[in-house]
């Protein structure tokens, strides 16, 4: 049974993020739907702080948990973690065949569409055009399984539990993959090929512990307009 | 209830032979079918219609994809036995991190190894030895990446020793003088029955890997 006060439970936790890092915003809005109280660390990723570089040796990136002193690192492995520290609010299913389909649908979704349209903001031409293929075609899909599990009463892929695993992988989607498609010069996000996903969106933005962790899209776009250019070694065009 | 599972499989496939050793762990009885990946059956078609690949495990007629999430849900389902993760949550993240780890970085680090030559494929041998280095600093002195039972972690990294072999002999380099605390450890893990049931022959993992080169046309 889980225990009262989540505030009483031992151990602290902390959370180094980036603010515009979509892998960090997930993470966050796994504590959040958990009632979770923890420590937020911004990190400078130009001037990475040794804590970070102790806790995430290998791959020296956010979003890094740590509780109870412990570093738990890579954004899909810290839900699952969060998901089996605190049994409240149950973000996977219960059910193992649940959970195996939504590990599937989250697998997909970072293997299809997350890296892809990394991929695609840094790059361009024929590269470019290659990996805004994959997306589109991605993007048939998730469409598809949108139309499969969603109607008026289910508006989550979480199911009756409302907002569940799927969401929260697929839940970038919704702010931050309008600023790729700017800063990228291209286009995936089609309502009327997409309808049931752009509901999904909508909803998805709406959410009350959601709706406050979505900042302004300006700033995004600034800032990936950066990265990009210093990825493809671009001059700013002022 | 009588069970019925169903493993689409093909032999020389690291992933493929995952499952075969969970399996073989929970004492499952399965049947196995082979796949001709050239010419995939209808039933792989149905039951993989996303990514139309192996392995896909049938339990009682619904299928599960891709062989970490299979692994995880044969633990769940058949939990009462052999555990293949552990149970506290911190000692299971690490689990993950590290079959991720492996899944991703061996396995391109490995089609690196004998799809290039010259400098690309000695900065390749490099760089796959780092990674086994990083895995036996993890091993430490446990006996198992599970500590003292085999596990999730193991059962990732025994099939990419068995093609291991086949690349040591193909590109000219020795995991034994370079790693052996991981050779002692794939030792090991051999004198298990669920493991040294699962994996291939390794003069017949050679030929297929022969075989392969050619159809790549590689020398």
């Amino acid at each position: 049974m889980a225990s009262g006060s989540v505030a009483n439970q031992e151990g602290k936790v902390m959370l180094l993020g980036f603010w515009c890092s979509p892998f960090v915003k997930r993470v966050e809005w796994a504590l959040k739907f958990k009632g979770v109280e923890y420590d937020y660390v911004e990190e400078d990723l130009t001037n990475k702080s040794t804590l970070l570089l102790t806790s995430n040796p290998i791959h020296k990136k956010v979003p890094v948990l740590i509780h109870n002193g412990n570093p738990i690192v890579e954004s899909l492995v810290i839900i699952e973690y969060i998901d089996e520290t605190w049994k409240q609010n149950p973000i996977l299913p219960q059910d193992p065949y649940e959970r195996a389909m939504a590990r599937f649908w989250a697998n997909f979704i970072e293997q299809k569409v997350t890296e892809p349209a990394r991929d695609a903001l840094l790059s361009q031409g024929e590269q470019q055009e290659k990996k805004v293929k994959e997306i589109k075609e991605a993007m048939e899909v998730v469409e598809g399984e949108a139309k499969a599990k969603l109607n008026d009463k289910t508006i989550f892929f979480g199911g009756e539990n409302g907002v569940g695993y799927v969401d929260i992988v697929l839940g970038w989607t919704c702010n931050w993959m309008e600023t790729v498609e700017e800063v990228g010069g291209f286009k995936v996000l089609d309502p009327e090929s997409q309808p049931q996903f752009h509901k999904w969106m909508a909803n998805f933005r709406e959410v009350p512990f959601i709706k406050p962790t979505l900042g302004p899209k300006e700033k995004l776009v600034e800032y990936f307009r950066m990265v990009r250019q210093a990825c493809l070694g671009l001059v700013a065009n002022k | 209830m009588a069970e019925e599972i169903i493993l689409l499989d093909f032999w020389p496939s690291m992933f493929g032979m995952k499952v075969r050793i969970a399996l073989a762990e929970k004492g499952l009885k399965y049947e196995r079918k082979e796949e001709d990946l050239l010419n995939k059956s209808p039933l792989l078609l149905e039951m993989n219609p996303i990514h139309k690949k192996v392995p896909v495990l049938i339990h009682n007629g619904k299928p599960i994809c891709e062989s970490q999430i299979i692994v995880q849900y044969i633990d769940e389902v058949w939990k009462d036995k052999s555990p293949l993760l552990p149970s506290d949550p911190y000692e299971r993240a690490k689990a993950r991190f590290w079959a991720d780890y492996i899944d991703k970085k061996l396995h391109l680090l490995g089609g690196k190894l004998w799809r290039t030559k010259g400098e690309e494929q000695e900065a390749s041998k490099k760089e796959y030895l780092e990674c086994l280095k990083l895995l036996e600093e993890e091993l430490g002195d446990k006996p198992y990446f599970g500590g003292e039972n085999f596990g999730f972690v193991d059962l990732t990294l025994m099939p990419y020793f068995s093609w291991l072999h086949v690349f040591e002999i193909a590109t000219n380099f020795s995991v034994e003088v370079e790693r052996p605390k991981l050779i002692t450890w794939s030792k090991r893990c051999m004198e298990r029955d669920s493991v040294s049931t699962s994996l291939p022959d390794h003069q017949k993992l050679y030929d297929f890997f022969l075989q392969l080169k050619k159809w790549h046309g590689i020398e």
